[in-house]
């Protein structure tokens, strides 16, 4: 077997060492009621490199490549092009094959990229500080809230129609079990929503997305101020990253907590994971923020360093007291999201949203000529909201059986809302091509 | 010991104090600014083609003023993440021998297959038919995680150990839910010993965590354990083999009196990798338990994640897995997500809601299924064995001069206590930070808890007996300069050869500086510096 080491011989000599004939008497602790006389059944034996890799050519023939098509869903997973520099440089073994860097003296490489990306975060969101990573940008949001709970010493949650139906669901999920309130808006499909009069002296924060879910941009400095006289905190959710290069951030418009889906930059789309979570806050929360948190230092000969810092927060030093049980980041993401924007710089990234922006603005063009399709946005960043003529959800197979993939419908993610069922979600991100609209736009007027 | 057989002859001297250069690099070691050190305006490290003008829909919310970001070219982006990556330690480059992390080697075939075209790039969004060999491939690894624990039902959805910790608690507290009893079991049992997480959960689940002890042997004391077990007990979390490296021997009696209790079992999945192929946790009476697909199954740890942590369910716990649920409906593979779709299916269930978007992470799950394909069922048992033969041959080769915590032999980590350094003025963490100058990370120092100055050694099966012999070599080196009892200030001076030196970790958390601002910034305008004044 290619991956162990020890041959026959060294097991015997590692047994005579040890003062045991067998493997078997290690385990003797096992009761013997639990332990497998051979091999467990029904498995495969071990395979060569070339038969596994085959095995997973065939799981790829299965699926449809969104590269091989014309491609424009979005819905909290963006399509967007990763530089190879970006992929070789998360594959380096130093990088790849390190674990959370426990022993400062020898992981400085991690270190100093994780203080590097808590500043680029800090940077984007407008924010003071930043964590080193959370699992992805939904699980974030949940953190979020519960952190907002801690510096409120309050229950309740007052969560907006125009947030990712998904997040929203996992919202759900912790307050049932981890016991406390949450008040749910309705989708908020055209994105005129106003949360203002809803913020009462129990709501611990209040969480909206920007650009929502159904892709309206919008400014909250009024709802901030409502939430601050209410003494609630603010949490603004950003799923598309890429369009902070474009729009005011959440910092500038009083956001007490921001949190944003990584995956754009850096990423790809992966079928939804791994993915990367952004987390920031005001200095005045630091103490109460989930996940791992990276600080400057020096060491012993006085040259500057970085640390794991503030540990304190976390469960392995505070156990039941902890902030979070959470335990890892989502390091290797995070690197890939740092190097990326590190390429793109303050021009790639602003020119990149830019593009974006030009891209959706000119699907949406083209789309709105179609008979029967009316747009509802005044405002989007790269995604938009379409309503149909008829329900949104054969609209979309039959685009695939077209071989294109041609948006969400939003009943895959809000179900048994008639409301809801004929509004198709399209997103169009620098990779969109003319070869791709017109297909799409075509195939639309077909089967409308 | 034999030193012949590592690779140095013995103790190397060394050398006279280096002078110093004028970079402040010392030959392979280069010293490395922070990127908004080296940025120029102008310069890029991509080429976007100037975007089409268009009228802005931005609600007037365009973005003002610079964000920030340095502009660096390619190369030195390039240069900067390589000078970076060897300031590093990692698998690839030698023994890691962190215990209860499982370091062992990450195949690059699983890097390979997790990108390929119509894998690394789909969308989780398509439409299902077009992501019938994904829905497929997540079942087949699911498969392979249920046969291999002898468990009914397995939640795939976890983004890592710990979220899975949540995903089986929540399972547990929905069980007592629909039995009438949540509010009445408000208990969760945990030995002291336990990972930081496991309370952590409990307590973010509403529950009290109640510790119970460990007899002289290193496991749950059993009569302890039936003495705390009672009506108000919701579960009991187990790691097994447990923290200590050792197999709870009582498992099978602990589990009987938990299920006699009416509480449940969790089992905290960190050190599978010791029984994998050997032993079916479901043969032990476990009702659930999070797989850390990065331990056992070789994803990488990548500086810390991402993790995966599907969570096994036995089946008094299947019904209440959380969303999304891949099904198969004829010869279609269907994802159910919310209870009209389960409905329609005809599948009983009540899942306890959603923890992550998306259906989990599929590039960690494609990785882990390479890595036990590779292996097959006879690879899988090999690993076990050699994981536990590898941790008792250094627990051996050290027992005489280091103190191992318990007697008998261990699972697939050897733990020690910091006895044999009583009185050399060399503590745990001085000898862990001797070892870095060997050229290797340290194990696991101070955890778990219940051993004073706790050293936990997990080699794992991806070592060569004769890297084995000289890790052997080098900390029966280490200790025997310990005890000569005039070694304390060398040992405090250690590490002297990597990157850095010893950090000043008060530091950092008394004054955190946890962004780069630019140090023109006058201390009076910069809020992060005034707080740390």
């Amino acid at each position: 077997m290619r991956y162990l080491p020890l041959t026959d011989a060294d097991r015997r000599e590692m047994l005579s060492v040890i003062g045991t004939k067998s493997v078997d008497e290690l385990f003797r602790d096992v009761p013997a009621s639990a332990v497998l006389g051979t091999k467990i059944a029904g498995l495969p034996d071990h395979q060569g490199e070339l038969e596994v890799e085959r095995a997973f050519q065939a799981y790829a023939a299965k699926n449809l490549s969104p590269a091989s098509v014309p491609f424009f869903i979005g819905a909290g997973a963006y399509r967007h092009h990763v530089p190879s520099t970006v992929d070789y440089m998360i594959q380096r073994g130093e990088f790849l094959t390190s674990y959370t860097p426990y022993q400062p003296e020898i992981t400085q490489g991690t270190l100093q990229y994780l203080f590097e990306f808590q500043t680029q975060i800090t940077l984007l969101t407008g924010m003071e500080v930043a964590n080193a990573s959370m699992y992805d940008g939904s699980t974030g949001t949940s953190e979020a809230v519960l952190m907002a709970n801690r510096v409120t010493r309050r229950h309740k949650a007052l969560v907006s129609g125009g947030l990712h139906p998904q997040y929203r669901r996992i919202i759900e999920t912790a307050a049932k079990w981890e016991g406390f309130g949450v008040v749910i808006g309705k989708p908020d499909v055209d994105g005129l929503e106003d949360l203002i009069a809803a913020v009462d002296k129990d709501t611990s924060c209040v969480v909206v997305q920007n650009p929502s879910f159904f892709g309206h941009v919008r400014d909250f400095a009024k709802l901030a101020a409502a939430c601050h006289a209410a003494g609630a905190l603010l949490i603004v959710v950003v799923t598309e990253v890429v369009s902070l290069g474009l729009i005011a951030p959440p910092g500038e418009m009083g956001a007490d907590i921001v949190v944003c889906e990584g995956q754009s930059i850096g990423n790809g789309l992966g079928f939804g994971g791994p993915y990367v979570g952004l987390l920031a806050t005001r200095e005045k929360y630091m103490r109460q923020m989930p996940g791992r948190l990276v600080g400057e230092t020096v060491d012993a000969d006085g040259k500057r360093g970085f640390v794991l810092t503030l540990s304190t927060r976390e469960q392995h030093i505070r156990r039941e007291k902890a902030t979070s049980n959470i335990c890892t980041n989502a390091g290797l993401c995070a690197l890939a999201f740092t190097v990326h924007l590190t390429l793109l710089g303050e021009a790639g990234f602003r020119r990149l949203a830019e593009i974006n922006h030009a891209k959706a603005s000119e699907l949406a063009d083209r789309v709105g000529t179609i008979p029967g399709v009316k747009i509802l946005n005044d405002s989007f960043f790269n995604e938009f909201t379409v309503r149909l003529p008829k329900p949104a959800a054969p609209v979309v197979e039959a685009l695939a059986a077209r071989r294109i993939l041609g948006g969400l419908p939003v009943s895959r993610l809000i179900p048994n809302d008639p409301s809801v069922e004929n509004l198709l979600l399209l997103a169009a991100t620098e990779t969109a091509t003319e070869e791709g609209m017109g297909p799409l736009v075509a195939a639309l007027k077909e089967v409308l | 010991m034999d030193r012949s057989q590592g690779r140095s002859g013995g103790i190397v001297s060394g050398t006279a104090t280096a002078p110093a250069t004028f970079t402040g690099n010392r030959a392979l070691q280069i010293e490395e600014p922070l990127i908004f050190e080296m940025g120029q305006p102008g310069r890029c490290g991509v080429d976007l083609p100037e975007p089409p003008k268009v009228k802005d829909r931005l609600n007037g919310l365009r973005r003002s003023g610079d964000i920030g970001l340095p502009g660096l070219s390619e190369p030195q982006v390039v240069q900067h993440y390589t000078r970076l990556s060897q300031k590093n330690y990692a698998i690839d480059m030698g023994v890691y021998p962190l215990g209860s992390c499982t370091m062992k080697h990450n195949p690059r075939i699983n890097e390979k297959v997790a990108r390929l075209p119509g894998i690394g790039d789909l969308h989780p969004l398509q439409p299902v038919s077009t992501v019938q060999g994904a829905l497929e491939l997540i079942d087949r690894l699911a498969h392979w995680l249920k046969t291999l624990t002898g468990m009914p039902a397995v939640a795939m959805s976890p983004a890592a150990g710990a979220h899975g910790e949540m995903c089986g608690m929540m399972a547990i507290s929905a069980a007592l839910e629909a039995r009438g009893e949540r509010a009445q079991r408000k208990v969760v049992l945990a030995p002291e010993s336990a990972h930081g997480t496991n309370p952590a959960t409990a307590a973010a689940l509403g529950f009290t965590v109640k510790p119970i002890p460990a007899n002289d042997r290193g496991r749950v004391d059993l009569a302890a354990l039936k003495a705390a077990l009672g009506p108000d007990v919701a579960a009991i979390m187990l790691t097994n083999p447990n923290t200590c490296g050792l197999f709870e021997s009582e498992i099978v009696e602990i589990s009987k009196a938990v299920h006699a209790a009416g509480a449940f079992f969790y089992c905290d999945g960190a050190n599978f990798n010791a029984i994998v192929g050997r032993v079916r946790p479901g043969d032990l009476g476990v009702d659930c338990m999070h797989i850390n697909l990065h331990k056992t199954f070789s994803t990488p740890h990548g500086g810390g994640g991402p993790g995966a942590g599907p969570v096994v369910l036995s089946a008094a716990l299947a019904p209440y897995a959380p969303y999304p649920w891949i099904v198969k409906d004829g010869d279609k593979w269907r994802v159910a997500e919310d209870d009209g779709a389960l409905k329609s299916l005809g599948i009983e269930g009540t899942p306890l809601g959603r923890l992550k978007a998306f259906h989990g992470q599929m590039g960690m799950f494609t990785r882990a299924l390479a890595y036990i394909m590779s292996h097959g069922a006879d690879g899988l048992k090999q690993v076990a064995e050699d994981a536990v033969l590898s941790a008792n041959y250094v627990m051996a080769a050290l027992k005489d001069t280091m103190s191992p915590a318990f007697e008998g032999p261990c699972m697939h980590e050897a733990l020690f206590d910091d006895s044999f350094l009583k009185d050399t003025g060399v503590s745990t963490l001085d000898f862990a930070k001797a070892m870095i100058d060997e050229g290797y990370h340290p194990m696991t120092m101070y955890f778990p808890l219940v051993v004073h100055g706790a050293m936990l050694i997990e080699p794992t099966e991806s070592v060569a007996k004769e890297d084995l012999d000289q890790f052997i070599g080098a900390l029966r080196s280490l200790t025997a300069r310990a005890k000569t009892g005039t070694a304390a200030e060398a040992f405090k001076a250690a590490p002297l050869y990597s990157p850095r030196r010893r950090l000043d970790e008060t530091l950092a958390a008394r004054k955190p500086i946890l962004r780069w601002k630019p140090s023109n910034n006058p201390p009076e305008t910069d809020p992060l510096k005034q707080a740390a004044e």
